[in-house]
């Protein structure tokens, strides 16, 4: 199933926002490919750039940001070609997004029924009022919404948080994506709530075999739905592998000490935390090494120096840290750095 | 923790109530929260959890009369500092010295206008603490010092600060006036993953340093069991479950407890394939209008029709660990095979 299928190719994508201040790289060269059917996860903290990634794959980047280098291939065809018109068309039917806060995003002037058949009727020109009616009922039904006839008739602010997201999410799907960009969709709901929407998007994924870009920020949600996992870190994919690396078998720095940090509800743990020291960087004045060398407890002085290059530590799974080069380079590189 | 703890904090039968737009006939009230009583004992963190609009942060702003209570009794120290029924209500600007909080929102809890040296400063210049200028700068600096800031932050703004250094703001404001009771109201929320353990870790240092005690306030159940001594269970205004921490999370009483610790994604892959999940059908029901009786029978799958008619009593089930369910009082121990840490059942 694996091989010569990608859906999705990223290759050395750059982002930066050009801010009075200054050029801010917010995405400074990644790249992944995500299969057919696939489920990724990109983890990474407030400003690591993983929102910037997942819109500008869906071209809705906004102004001072650009795509200043790199490339996004769907199935073949080069995203950052299009025109206008044809993302436009491309967005939604191959490709929409669930994002974090549904409120926002729903129309509060609208009913929920005609949000739902305007998606239907902006491409697909052929279909009937009736058949676009149904199709809405239907997708609500699938998303576990009962009583869809009543709800088709309600606004955004009838719902409650859950049943809205559940209603962004029966919207992205209506007309049967092959990917799905689901930017924090989870974070503004209880944790119960949080629980049926994982559940439904896992049971969904299966029917609608849909490929999900899953961006969180809590490593928990990861665990449970995603099969690969990017770990990004100002701007940068620092560890990329499947989820049972990631957890088991972290190589990079950062992320030992991310999943060390957080304090866990299935252990025994009434030890202190181990925090990661010091704050993010600042994106505007980017250092010249490793972005994470000034945090890191293993700092050699070629981290300060030269962005790490990526290493294969297992199958599928990459690192980008100069520790797995240590044997390769300088004696005097590899000095701990203070 | 010894036998003969003192109790700092004693509440009951604690009620919230706000009023919302009703008609000329009918008052509307929001029960934001009803019926609460619990003790926090001197040096403890007692944590509260429970989902958003459960009540967590009215209840823990009216312990310390931030709101005015609708009902009930408010103890500290072994001073009413509140009582309905014998119209006790006192000053309370001297328990302000020993009660603080510390708030969610770090940028929406300091004074854009005024520097950290003056939002620190202030609450000492209220209290008179301070006998000369020089004083009263020196205080502002160890405060500084000890939540991990330099001196010279004093004289900076809020803005100028990151989310987590402003939340180290807010905590050098509260503990300015040396307080001994201190409610943290979900102080790491707003925060990045990696800047929470710092901030755990730092109140956990001051908190061995000063004696203090916590009502911990959060939604996260992993954080509060981590920092918690005990932990209290909050569902739609009612506290539904209350023991020690360890306890709580190995063997839930309360049918939204285990629901509720069973939808918490761990973050162990295989542990997530094989657990067994337990799910909660809806939403949770308005406070405007409460659901008769048990206020979770709308949800829960065991509701029984005793459920509907009446409330369930907290009542003490093993030593330390209080439930209220009217399914405990009828088997005497529940059976907790349903609970979702089931490996520790075993041991």
């Amino acid at each position: 199933m694996e091989e010569n299928k990608t859906l999705l190719k990223i290759e050395d994508l750059k982002v930066s926002f050009f801010t009075p201040a200054g050029e801010v790289k917010a995405v400074d060269g990644i790249s992944y490919t995500l299969g057919y059917n696939e489920v990724m996860g990109i983890v990474g903290e407030s400003g690591s750039g993983k929102s910037v990634e997942a819109y500008s794959v869906i071209g809705l980047l906004q102004n001072p940001g650009k795509v200043i280098g790199g490339s996004i291939e769907f199935e073949g065809e080069d995203l950052l070609a299009f025109t206008p018109e044809q993302m436009r068309q491309f967005r939604g039917n191959k490709v929409s997004m669930i994002f974090q806060n549904p409120m926002t995003c729903l129309n509060p002037v609208y009913t929920i029924g005609d949000q739902l058949t305007e998606v239907l009727n902006c491409h697909d020109n052929d279909i009937s009022k009736k058949e676009a009616k149904e199709r809405a009922i239907e997708m609500l039904k699938l998303v576990g919404i009962n009583n869809p006839e009543k709800r088709m008739k309600q606004y955004p602010h009838e719902l409650s948080g859950g049943m809205r997201q559940r209603a962004m999410i029966a919207m992205a799907l209506i007309c049967s994506p092959k990917l799905l960009i689901a930017d924090e969709p989870t974070t503004a709901l209880d944790v119960t709530i949080q629980a049926q929407i994982l559940e439904l998007m896992k049971d969904l994924q299966k029917k609608e075999n849909t490929s999900i870009i899953f961006i969180t920020h809590n490593l928990g949600v990861v665990a449970e739905i995603c099969d690969r996992v990017s770990v990004m870190y100002a701007g940068r994919i620092v560890e990329q592998g499947k989820v049972n690396d990631i957890f088991y078998n972290p190589q990079h720095p950062y992320t030992q000490k991310l999943l060390a940090s957080i304090p866990r509800l299935d252990e025994e743990t009434t030890e202190r935390l181990v925090p990661i020291e010091g704050t993010p960087i600042d994106l505007l004045n980017p250092p010249q090494g490793c972005n994470f060398g000034p945090r890191c407890s293993e700092c050699m002085k070629i981290c300060l120096r030269k962005k790490p290059p990526f290493a294969e530590v297992g199958d599928g799974h990459i690192s980008a840290c100069w520790l797995h080069f240590k044997d390769m380079i300088d004696k005097k590189e590899a000095e701990k750095d203070e | 923790m010894s036998e003969e703890r003192k109790k700092l904090v004693e509440v009951t039968g604690l009620k919230k109530y706000f009023p919302v737009k009703g008609n000329l006939f009918e008052k509307k009230y929001v029960q934001a929260v009803e019926s609460v009583s619990l003790s926090i004992y001197k040096g403890e963190t007692l944590g509260l959890v429970g989902e958003s609009g459960c009540g967590k942060t009215t209840l823990g702003r009216t312990i310390i009369r931030l709101y005015e209570p609708t009902d009930g009794r408010i103890v500290y120290d072994g001073t009413p500092i509140y009582d309905k029924k014998e119209k006790i209500s006192v000053n309370m600007l001297p328990y302000r010295r020993k009660m603080q909080i510390i708030f969610q929102d770090p940028s929406g809890s300091l004074d854009p206008r005024m520097t950290v040296g003056e939002i620190i400063g202030e609450s000492l210049d209220i209290h008179k603490l301070t006998a000369s200028k020089k004083d009263r700068s020196d205080r502002i600096r160890r405060l500084l010092e000890e939540v991990g800031l330099n001196t010279e932050h004093a004289n900076r703004f809020p803005h100028e600060f990151s989310g987590g250094q402003q939340q180290r703001v807010g905590i050098a404001r509260a503990l300015a006036v040396e307080p001994e009771f201190i409610v943290c109201d979900e102080p790491i929320s707003a925060l990045d993953v990696s800047i929470q353990s710092q901030v755990v870790n730092m109140l956990e240092d001051l908190q061995e340093s000063k004696g203090l005690t916590y009502l911990f306030i959060a939604h996260d159940v992993s954080v509060v069991r981590h920092i918690s001594d005990r932990i209290g269970v909050m569902y739609l205004g009612c506290l539904v479950e209350l023991a020690e921490s360890y306890e709580l999370c190995s063997h839930p009483i309360h049918p939204y407890t285990q629901t509720l610790l069973s939808a918490v994604p761990l973050p162990d892959p295989e542990k997530n394939k094989t657990r067994s999940r337990l799910l909660l059908e809806g939403d949770i029901p308005s406070p405007i209008n409460p659901p008769t009786g048990c206020r979770f029978h709308t949800r829960c799958p065991y509701a029984m029709p005793r459920c509907k008619e009446e409330m369930p009593e907290l009542k003490e089930y093993s030593p330390g660990h209080f439930g209220a369910c009217h399914l405990l009082e009828q088997n005497g121990s529940h059976n907790t095979s349903t609970s979702p840490n089931n490996k520790e059942d075993k041991e």
